[in-house]
């Protein structure tokens, strides 16, 4: 009986915060449309959900990572940092195109996370979950750090050269230029292909058996461990396309530029579900249009972004822990 | 001779869960290994998968070691297991399951025509095909189970439990469906706890205690053995 009542007044409380949380939402609207107009609005919109493509490149490695291993791999923004330094050298010291530039990058950071498990991870397999979740972030500051020595990347910020010009175009008062086409149209290519790797592929359905069942997928006469390493090479692939495109919108990069993408595009995979493909997805276009709505409405905002992001993190584990798109925990054996 | 395990230890740890196995299955064979809750009849199933490593003795197919084979090369060397639980992928469809079971094949055409071979089997298994595995009853997922299994045209079948959770009809089904797919030229070796229906499709059996063979003979022989009768026969 007692019992019976926690769990209704429970219930009733997560539906409070949802309504509230839905009220404040449409409440801000409506404010920042009337404050600066809805132009500056869309504007802010549109380039919100850019930033979220670039996320999304991102969260995608976690979540894909995280289904078949259940490790967060915390190296993956520097995976992604290392993808635009990458296409920097491809671009500025070998005077290769766009199109090269963005291979190179992806084929060197799928080689580098395939040895990072195969080094780091792959001997932790089957120790305690902390223990390959500490090695993950020491992982990520090897890399920001070495990296940052002089004979590496170096230390210091750089500027980074697009291999195009950039066009503007202008529809009313919204700006579009090609850089928002192509970071949406490659990621939605980039996404097809994913997709298509997953659903229709005998590898992605190996990938899929292998999330769900090891043992079973090892009577199969799945190699497991080639199939974890192939879903370490996908997430990295994406990464480092997603490091291009960044530097390409941001055109300033150093090693540590991956931290706070990187940390935000986890937190837009726990918000999407983590696991889930559509989840890192959505959550990243959530993320990334918050982070850039903070940035252009709240007072201070661009020094309040990155605490915002990890509000987003704090209110997705009080809510709904397994977030948008996420299974209940039982589904994973 | 088809498969054979010499005097075969296993352990979890501390815990010796085979402690010297023998035995051997001939060409065309249904051979039994029955007993009790614990005794190491998965254990056994999953060694010889190559799931496990022995830490003493050894296991031959075709006359040729396995045991330090990982299990992804065992499959296409003609062995294929259907785990004790089913363990279907309960989030890829009925075809997608049977699709993992050809996983070391590459013929297109003839894991089409293995696939009809299943759906003779368990016709019930073809108006599911777009179903995902999850959604499949005990029964279903048994079928689902088996046909997976055969997707690979092993030339040996390891069954564990399949009669488990399943209603009597059903488990007479099931058993016909092995028979059948023996008499197609699968050797079968089969684990349960049923020991009155597999000693009826068997050939021969094994008796297995805490690890340890206790008795072994044709079918007939261990059917007829007074302690097999008080012990698993519940007389
Ligand atoms: N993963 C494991 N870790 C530790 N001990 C295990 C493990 N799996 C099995 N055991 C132990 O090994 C012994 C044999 O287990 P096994 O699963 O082979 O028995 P079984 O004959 O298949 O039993 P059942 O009929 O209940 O399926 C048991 O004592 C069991 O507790
Ligand atoms: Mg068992």
């Amino acid at each position: 009986m007692k019992h019976s009542i926690t769990k209704w007044s429970l219930r009733s409380v997560v539906w409070l915060i949802y309504a509230a949380l839905a009220v404040g939402i449409l409440w801000g609207v409506l404010y920042i449309v009337q404050l600066n107009g809805p132009t500056f609005f869309f504007q802010a919109l549109l380039d919100g959900v850019r930033l979220g493509f670039v996320y999304a490149l991102i969260a995608l490695g976690y979540t894909l990572v995280y289904g078949i291993v259940s490790l967060i791999n915390f190296a993956h923004g520097d995976v992604f940092m290392v993808g635009a330094f990458a296409s920097f050298y491809a671009i500025t010291q070998y005077g290769w195109g766009f199109v090269p530039a963005i291979l190179f990058a992806m084929i060197i950071c799928t080689v580098l996370n395939v040895v990072i498990e195969r080094v780091a991870y792959k001997p932790l397999r089957d120790a305690p979950r902390i223990a390959a979740l500490i090695t993950a972030i020491g992982v990520s500051f090897f890399l920001e750090y070495f990296t940052a020595l002089r004979w590496v990347f170096g230390a210091d910020f750089i500027t980074y050269q697009r291999p195009f010009p950039v066009v503007v175009w202008r529809f009313g008062g919204l700006i579009i230029t090609n850089i928002t086409v192509i970071i949406i149209g490659l990621t939605l290519l980039l996404l097809f292909v994913l997709q298509y790797i997953i659903k229709r592929t005998k590898m992605g359905k190996a990938m899929r058996a292998t999330a769900l069942d090891k043992s079973a997928a090892r009577l199969m006469g799945i190699n497991v461990n080639g199939i974890i390493s192939f879903t370490f090479a996908l997430g990295a692939a994406l990464a480092g396309a997603g490091g291009v495109l960044f530097a390409i919108a941001f055109p300033q990069i150093w090693t540590f530029m991956g931290l706070m993408p990187g940390l935000k595009a986890f937190v837009a995979a726990v918000l999407g579900g983590i696991g889930s493909v559509p989840g890192a997805f959505v959550g990243s276009l959530l993320m990334g249009s918050i982070d850039v709505m903070v940035v252009s409405f709240v007072p201070m905002g661009s020094r309040l972004r990155d605490l915002f992001a990890f509000l987003v993190l704090i209110i997705v584990f009080l809510v709904k822990p397994t977030g948008i798109f996420g299974e209940p925990q039982s589904e994973k054996v | 001779m088809l498969l054979e395990v010499n005097d075969l230890h296993v352990a979890y740890g501390a815990i010796r869960a085979l402690q010297g196995i023998s035995f051997h299955l001939e060409e065309g064979e249904i051979v039994t290994l029955i007993g009790a809750n614990g005794a190491g009849k998965s254990t056994t199933l999953r060694t010889i998968s190559g799931l496990l490593r022995p830490f003493q003795g050894d296991i031959l197919l075709n006359g040729q070691s396995i045991i330090r084979t990982p299990a992804e090369r065992i499959v296409p060397m003609g062995i294929s297991q259907v785990p004790e639980g089913r363990q279907i992928f309960s989030r890829l469809t009925v075809r997608e399951n049977l699709e993992m079971g050809a996983y070391t094949r590459k013929d297109k055409g003839e894991i089409a025509r293995t696939m009809e071979r299943v759906f003779t089997s368990f016709p019930r298994l073809k108006e599911r095909l777009n179903q995902l595995g999850g959604t499949l009853s005990g029964g279903e997922q048994q079928m689902l189970a088996m046909g997976r299994g055969m997707m690979s045209r092993p030339s040996l079948l390891l069954l564990d439990e399949p009669s488990m959770g399943l209603a009597p009809i059903l488990v007479e089904e099931i058993f016909e469906i092995i028979k059948e797919i023996n008499q197609q030229g699968t050797t079968i070796l089969l684990v349960e706890q049923n020991a009155a229906m597999a000693l009826s499709v068997a050939n021969r059996g094994y008796v297995l205690e805490t690890g340890r063979i206790v008795l072994e003979g044709s079918a007939q022989e261990v059917l007829e053995n007074p302690q097999v009768r008080t012990a698993y026969l519940g007389e």
